[in-house]
Order: structure tokens, then C-alpha cells, then sequence
């Protein structure tokens, strides 16, 4: 089974970058693939990478990281741009969505411009069961 | 006042030795896209020896590794001093299992996949300490994963001028317009750093690169 976690953009805006990095992957340790409102900072994702690296072990093997945001497309003109940075400014990065999944979970993301697809891993007893269907 | 006239001195002083500067010029990107390769293939050119061991298993490159010093000429015989600088390749997940499955014993797999974390975050860290950064990809595989895009995002965000490498065009299924759609607001090149493919168009974008340092 698979956890899907929503968070909206609100419980992180008051966070510090180190706070909503934390809060990210304390949910996503717990085997949930969160579904963040908006997107972190250009300096918090790379954080969220060094951070994963300094946490994996056994159990733990990293993340996959997803982020669509419709305000980087090509085809926006400069007025939309301008009034994007400016809903940015006012109530934060909460345009598009992040998709963070542990890879013990999540094989990996597809990421077009506009979509994002995520297969999962098959684990041994979903394999396990499907085998025996076959046998019947 | 005095500092401002400190200032003022101090950027004079910089424009005038600005071309002299040796640049520090990093490459940067996803495992296995062919960094140490292209290290390599700049480090033979103008050194005459490679910079480092390349192999087809990802993270053969765990530790940051340089050249200090290297003169590339152009065409018009300009010089453009560089301190090259190969980083680990920058993953979100690092599994040592992934290494077993290609023939590694377990107890080399772990230290390596130990090695690989530390790696990645050294190139992160390496990130304020660099000039310019060549962006290497593989151009046969998706260049929408959010790692390259993480990583332009910060050099964006550092104001780190980016020059992206489509490596690999060697191949038939490289996808070098894929790349180039991907990243519109960059120069993206299509090079093979094996073959030495296209290498003359990419020493000409260095120079490129340097001028907007």
C-alpha cells in the first residue's frame, strides 16, 4: 500500500529553510510519498539532497524528487510572468507542486513540463501474490 | 566616503587584471554523464595526462578532484586560464544494492555507496566556491530530472554563468534537441567527450563562458 501525504503550502510558510526541510523528510522516512502545495526554494532543494545524503543508512535510501511549476513555462507571456513573481513575492512559492518520495517506495518520477508520472516498486509479497494467481 | 573610495579602487584594480584571472570552472551534473571523461579529454589536450579514472558503474567519482593552472588557447590565440575542477556526480538516492547487482562484492558496495553520499554533498558544498560551471548530461537520457534542474536552479540562484554539455551525441539514442528544449535559456552543445566530438566548439564556448564571469 501505498501513503500519500498532502501538505499544504500554509504548515510550512512559517518555517525556517532547515524547519520545512526537516518536516519534509521526517514524512517521507516514514514511507509516505508527500504531495508539498508549491515548491521550496531554489537553496532548499539543494539542501534537501545534502541533507538525504547525511541521513541515508539501511532503511533509508534517498529520495526522488519531483517539482512541476506551470509559472516556468515558455509559453507565459511577460504580463502573466510579472503578476506570477508578484503572487510569489506576496504569499510565497506556492504555484505547482512537489512530489518527494523515498526510493525504497518510489522506483522513480517521470517529469514532463506539465505532468509527472510516478511508479512505485513492486514489492516481494504484492510479486509474491501475483505469482500465485498466475499458478491458479 | 573611504569606503566607497576603497570600492571604487578595488574594482579598477579587479577589471584591469580580470582577464588574467585564473577561472575556477567546475563540472557539474548527474553520475555517470561523463564528467571525469571530459576532465580527462581537457587534461590530455593541454596536460598531456588524465585528471582522473572513469568507469561505466555510477559514483566512480566520489571526491572532488582538480587541475590547477590550465592554459587553454583558441583559434585567435587568446588564453583562458582555468583551475578545473571534477565533481561527484549529484543524486537524490544512493542504494548499495544498485552496485551488487553489477558484479561489486557487498562490502565494496557499501563503502562505495558511503563514499557516494559524502560525494554528492562535497559538489553541494563546492558550489560557493566556483566561478563558472560546465553542466554535463547525458544526452540520452531524460533531461528533465529534477536533479539537473535543481542544479541550474542554484547556479541561477548564485549567479554562477552555466554552459550545458549534451554528452554522449555519439550514441543513437542521444537526444540532443530534447536537451536543448528542456534547458531554452542556456547554451546547450552536443558533444562526445570519448570521441572527441564537436571538443573544438566547446573550448570556443569556454571562452564564452569567461566573458561573462
Amino acid at each position: 500500500m501505498v501513503t500519500l501525504q498532502f501538505i499544504p503550502y500554509a504548515d510550512i510558510e512559517d518555517l525556517s529553510s532547515i524547519g520545512r526541510i526537516r518536516k519534509l523528510l521526517n514524512t517521507v522516512k516514514e514511507n509516505k510519498i508527500v504531495l508539498l502545495q508549491g515548491r521550496l526554494k531554489k537553496e532548499e532543494e539543494a539542501e534537501l539532497i545534502k541533507v538525504t545524503m547525511e541521513e541515508i543508512n539501511k532503511e533509508f535510501k534517498g529520495i526522488e524528487l519531483a517539482v512541476i511549476d506551470p509559472a516556468n513555462k515558455k509559453e507565459l507571456t511577460g504580463l502573466q510572468k510579472l503578476k506570477n513573481s508578484m503572487i510569489n513575492m506576496l504569499l510565497g512559492d506556492r504555484h505547482g507542486m512537489t512530489v518527494i518520495g523515498p526510493a525504497n517506495v518510489v522506483k522513480s518520477i517521470r517529469k514532463d513540463p506539465n505532468k509527472i508520472e510516478l511508479y512505485t516498486k513492486e514489492t516481494r509479497a504484492t510479486r509474491k501474490k501475483i505469482k500465485r494467481k498466475k499458478r491458479r | 566616503m573611504l569606503k566607497f573610495v576603497k570600492k571604487f579602487f578595488k574594482k579598477i584594480w579587479k577589471d584591469l587584471f580580470k582577464s588574467r584571472r585564473t577561472l575556477k570552472l567546475g563540472l557539474y551534473g548527474p553520475p555517470n554523464a561523463g564528467k571525469t571523461t571530459l576532465a580527462n579529454k581537457i587534461c590530455q589536450d593541454y596536460l598531456g595526462e588524465d585528471l582522473g579514472k572513469v568507469s561505466h558503474l555510477p559514483h566512480e567519482t566520489r571526491q572532488i578532484q582538480s587541475k590547477e593552472e590550465i592554459s587553454i588557447k583558441n583559434a585567435d590565440g587568446k588564453e583562458l586560464k582555468i583551475n578545473l575542477i571534477d565533481t561527484p556526480g549529484i543524486a537524490t538516492k544512493i542504494d548499495f544494492e544498485d552496485f551488487v547487482k553489477k558484479g561489486m562484492s557487498v562490502a565494496k558496495s557499501k563503502r562505495r555507496a558511503r563514499e557516494a553520499t559524502k560525494g554528492v554533498i562535497e559538489s553541494i558544498k563546492w558550489l560557493d566556491e566556483i566561478d563558472t560551471v560546465v553542466l554535463v548530461l547525458d544526452a540520452t537520457q531524460d533531461p528533465y530530472s529534477q536533479v539537473n534542474v535543481t542544479i541550474v536552479g542554484n547556479l541561477q540562484a548564485r549567479n554562477i554563468p552555466v554552459l550545458i554539455v549534451a554528452n554522449k551525441v555519439d550514441l543513437k539514442k542521444a537526444k540532443l534537441k530534447r536537451v536543448q528544449a528542456a534547458f531554452p535559456q542556456y547554451d546547450v552543445i552536443g558533444i562526445s567527450a570519448k570521441y572527441a566530438k564537436n571538443i573544438d566548439v566547446f573550448y570556443e564556448s569556454l571562452f564564452k563562458l569567461a566573458r561573462q564571469k
